[in-house]
């Protein structure tokens, strides 16, 4: 039993249920509760989908658990069946159906349906959402793709998109344009908006491109080894990974890697001189494992932001992960405990988070800035507009989304020159937020750092010093009192003055 | 108020449906119970649905560390039950000592822990034990095999019902867990009556005393409290029964029907009535000119169904085509019954997609329906109100009366307000 307050991930009959609703003419006959009907929301509301996801729900009652749970299960396959008429059907249990044992696989097989019935096994009190998006994928992959005759021209699959994924829906146009300015066409999407047909037409395709290996990664390996199709193993986000998995394409299809990179302005951007401020910024990174380490390598190589955090909340990818995380000279955090996650944060004390919804208010109460790289997924990471994160337009977006939170280069300037106007506002913060947001992380902002002083060491600040403090700009005043208390703990002074506030500073220049 | 002629719905025909359900489980009601009582946290014992289901319905993660949480069961507790228990005990442990605030434990089970009957009652009284007492433990169950969304409160509460201490004084005892606002609002129409003592269930704090015994008389304010119900009269009090405080007449209803109770004079009860009831009639009257011959269709929800369209139908002029609700208690709900025209077809339980066809055949004005449904209603044309916004928001007595029509009505407005055609 473990207490948990916020999860990243839910159970894996959601991961399944990603799936499901990512795809065509498939039905879904989950032996399940009323209350797991919840699940439908996530994909009408957060993602304004305009269709229920296809599934049904037996949702069994305590009356029916003495009586007939199994043939209540019998009846919504085949009412599902008559209703949707779907080409393929996935059944299975969420957890409270796991422990009453009733067999869905076993049960719709032996009702002779003449479409292919694929029963799911998803461990629910050991895996994740994660994990049961992947399995189903593998598992309806496993039972429907078959060997096939080659298209003639080079095309590939793009693996791994689903229903609730974070910018699926734009990573594929993305991906799709990259690929027809190399010459490559695509031949299914999958899951996303592919058909059970589709799925019996993967093996036309001449490779994979696994786009998300949190959700397509078994599927891939198991093309690879049954029809012998490789797959891509760099996941093109940011400027770097873009150019190497274009590398990657062109070994695998000996085409040339040139491409049209005209309208890919971060390397650019970065290096004008507004983003000279963006200098060693130290970010804290967490979300699932594929998009934490794309998100590390932009940081450090392409933004020159110095990285002091690093983890993942899904376990699957904890070891790529720390070998990644070693590499930055970090100890990467595998955690799926958010209230670790907070601790981690506050303790690192970054001057931005990149992580998912769940760190944006870690940082809205610490009063750290934060730009969202991952899922889970929040109805505004829908936005109406094209927003990829893969490909050239995917850094462009990604070069936008991470200055945002900021206070910009020449406005971070102003605000020093103008910190002793009587009209200036301190905690006014970027003048691109309204207002609103900055002032009431502001109060907190600057009690964490006291209650911190507090608990922590004996120094005291004096009087001049406090003052000398306050002149310091809102946004490194933070850093500043905790750089000299730590100082002033090293170096055995107890009383903080400004002479020791202006040591600390000559101590830790970089 | 209705034409003595013109049957009611109380005696209409109840159309059962035994189907796939598409509402929340019990649990849900801990979003708004643990904004109620501010020294109470909800230990849900079950499994990773649970937790996610709860951060869904809460919508937003506003709270870092929120009063309530989910003790997730893992393979080794399903193995054997001791363990179990040791495992609970534990993780309460661990919870209480990091949170010394926390003044009512409630352990709350799920669908998982009833199905390997984990008995949180015994666990309930043994860390009553060990804790008292700085915190009192009570445990119910917000399973989705026993309860549905609103059930979870009514549930709740009638675990607190045994716990309350014994009055002999002549009271009124309010149930149902209101937002702070709408209590004071009601605390003060009750005051300027002169009813009192007025004792609330649920209190918003442990420290609160609520009593109650033979000479409680006890009025509700929720229609989904059928268990507590019962759990009252058992320890002897008298139910109220009337109409609920929605709208002006509902909130008028609801109020006459405690003071006939209590005795107080007719021209007090006018006196005390009088403005706030025309205000709430002329905010009414406003939203009205929206809904006025507007046709509704309830899906099944929190089983506030039949007294908002008693409200929508007497009070703002809609027809009501179809209301369903999950269950219908009618000690309860039969005086709002009674003041609706034969008509509508009246629903019990749920079957998803036969419904959804009756929605799109009807295809009514306005749709209420659960989150899950909405957009996809949307997509097809139809205008929805969730029915979610009318547990989360204040909408009971006169002052909310403008706000619960306001509700309904903007449904209908936005979708008038929109051009996105070209002007041609």
């Amino acid at each position: 039993m473990k207490l948990t307050v916020w999860t990243y991930e839910g159970p894996p009959h959601v991961g399944a249920m990603r799936v499901a609703t990512g795809m065509t003419d498939l039905h879904y006959v989950l032996h399940a509760p009323q209350g797991d009907t919840y699940a439908d929301l996530l994909f009408t509301m957060i993602e304004r989908r305009d269709h229920r996801p296809p599934v049904t729900f037996t949702t069994f009652q305590a009356r029916d658990l003495g009586s007939d749970t199994s043939n209540l299960f019998k009846t919504a396959c085949q009412e599902a069946l008559d209703r949707f008429q779907p080409k393929a059907m996935i059944v299975g249990s969420s957890c409270t159906a796991e422990l009453i044992q009733d067999d869905p696989g076993g049960l719709a097989e032996n009702m002779g349906f003449d479409i292919p019935v694929i029963p799911l096994e998803l461990p629910s009190y050991q895996r994740k959402e994660n994990f049961g998006a992947d399995e189903t994928f593998f598992q309806i992959v496993r039972n429907i793709a078959k060997p096939c005759k080659k298209a003639k021209q080079i095309s590939c699959n793009l693996i791994g998109p689903t229903a609730l994924g974070f910018r699926h829906r734009d990573d594929i146009a993305e991906i799709s344009g990259l690929l027809s300015d190399m010459g490559v066409s695509v031949n299914v999407v999958a899951p996303m908006g592919a058909s059970p047909d589709d799925i019996a037409q993967l093996g036309a395709a001449h490779f994979n491109v696994l786009m998300y290996p949190e959700t397509g990664e078994s599927a891939a390996r198991w093309m690879e080894r049954e029809l012998g199709l490789s797959y891509t193993k760099t996941v093109p986000i940011g400027v770097g990974a873009t150019y190497d998995f274009l590398n990657e394409v062109s070994q695998i299809t000996g085409l040339n890697p040139v491409v049209d990179a005209g309208r890919l302005r971060l390397p650019w951007y970065s290096a004008s001189v507004d983003s000279t401020y963006l200098t060693g910024k130290r970010v804290f990174i967490f979300g699932d494992g594929t998009h934490a380490m794309a998100a590390a390598r932009i940081a450090r190589d392409e933004m020159g932001f110095a990285v002091v955090g690093l983890g993942c909340y899904n376990r699957e990818m904890a070891r790529p992960l720390r070998a990644f995380a070693k590499d930055f000279g970090l100890s990467a955090l595998i955690t799926d405990d958010y209230l670790e996650v907070e601790k981690h944060i506050s303790e690192v004390a970054p001057e931005m988070i990149l992580g998912t919804q769940m760190e944006r208010h870690i940082g809205k109460r610490l009063g750290i800035p934060c730009a969202v790289i991952s899922a889970p997924v929040h109805v505004q990471d829908f936005p109406a507009r094209y927003s990829p994160q893969m490909g050239f337009e995917g850094a462009n977006v990604i070069f936008d989304t991470w200055v945002h939170p900021l206070v910009m280069g020449l406005e971070e300037h102003l605000l020093h020159m103008f910190r002793d106007d009587f009209e200036f506002n301190d905690a006014a913060g970027p003048s691109h937020h309204g207002g609103h947001a900055p002032v009431s992380s502001q109060t907190e902002k600057t009690s964490q750092p006291e209650s911190v002083s507090n608990e922590s060491s004996d120094v005291i600040w004096l009087t001049d010093a406090e003052k000398e403090l306050k002149k310091i700009p809102f946004f490194v005043r933070g850093k500043a009192r905790r750089n000299t208390e730590i100082y002033a703990t090293k170096v055995g002074i107890s009383r903080i003055s400004i002479e020791t506030l202006y040591e600390a500073k000559a101590h830790y220049a970089q | 108020m209705s034409d003595i002629n013109v049957a009611s719905c109380a005696q209409a025909p109840v159309l059962k449906e035994r189907g796939q359900r598409e509402v929340f489980c019990g649990l849900t009601s801990i979003i708004w119970l643990h904004r109620k009582m501010q020294d109470a946290f909800f230990l849900v014992v079950g499994s990773r649905t649970c937790a996610h289901l709860l951060q869904s319905a809460a919508g937003v993660m506003i709270f870092a560390e929120p009063r309530f949480g989910t003790a997730i069961l893992e393979e080794t507790d399903l193995a054997g039950l001791a363990d179990a228990h040791q495992e609970l005990d534990r993780e309460v442990d661990r919870l209480l000592s990091r949170r010394p605030d926390i003044r009512q434990l409630f352990l709350v089970g799920s669908c998982p822990s009833e199905v390997i009957k984990l008995d949180l009652s015994t666990a309930a009284e043994r860390l009553t034990k060990k804790y008292a007492p700085a915190v009192r433990v009570l445990n119910f169950t917000g399973s989705g095999i026993e309860t549905t969304f609103t059930q979870g409160e009514d549930e709740c509460l009638t675990a607190m019902v045994p716990t309350l201490n014994e009055s002999p004084d002549r009271q009124l005892l309010v149930v149902g867990a209101l937002p702070d606002v709408v209590e004071d609002q009601m605390r003060s129409l009750l005051d300027a009556l002169g009813i009192g003592p007025v004792r609330v269930l649920p209190a918003s704090g442990a420290d609160q005393i609520v009593s109650v015994g033979p000479n409680t008389y006890f009025a509700m304010t929720q229609p989904f409290l059928g268990e507590t119900h019962s759990a009252l009269l058992r320890r002897g009090a008298e139910h109220i029964p009337a109409p609920f405080p929605f709208g002006a007449e509902g909130t008028t209803a609801w109020l006459k029907a405690i003071v006939d109770k209590f005795g107080v004079s007719a021209d007090l009860f006018e006196q005390v009535v009088a403005a706030p009831r025309a205000r709430a009639e002329k905010a009414i009257a406003q939203a009205s000119e929206t809904l006025c011959n507007k046709s509704v269709f309830f899906f099944p929800d929190s089983q506030l169904e039949i007294p908002l369209a008693r409200f929508l139908t007497v009070e703002c002029g809609m027809i009501a085509l179809e209301v369903g609700t999950p269950f219908l208690h009618r000690p309860l709900v039969g005086p709002d019954l009674e003041l609706m025209t034969e008509g509508p077809v009246i629903s019990e339980g749920q079957d998803v997609d036969r419904q959804l066809d009756r929605a799109l055949e009807r295809r009514a004005d306005l749709t209420v329906c659960g989150l899950g449904l909405a957009n996809p209603l949307e997509a097809e044309g139809l205008t929805t109100k969730w029915a979610i916004e009318l547990v989360f928001t204040p909408v009971h007595f006169y002052e909310q009366a403008g706000d619960l029509a306001g509700l309904f009505s903007r449904p209908l407005r936005r979708r008038a307000i929109l051009r996105q055609e070209a002007a041609e």
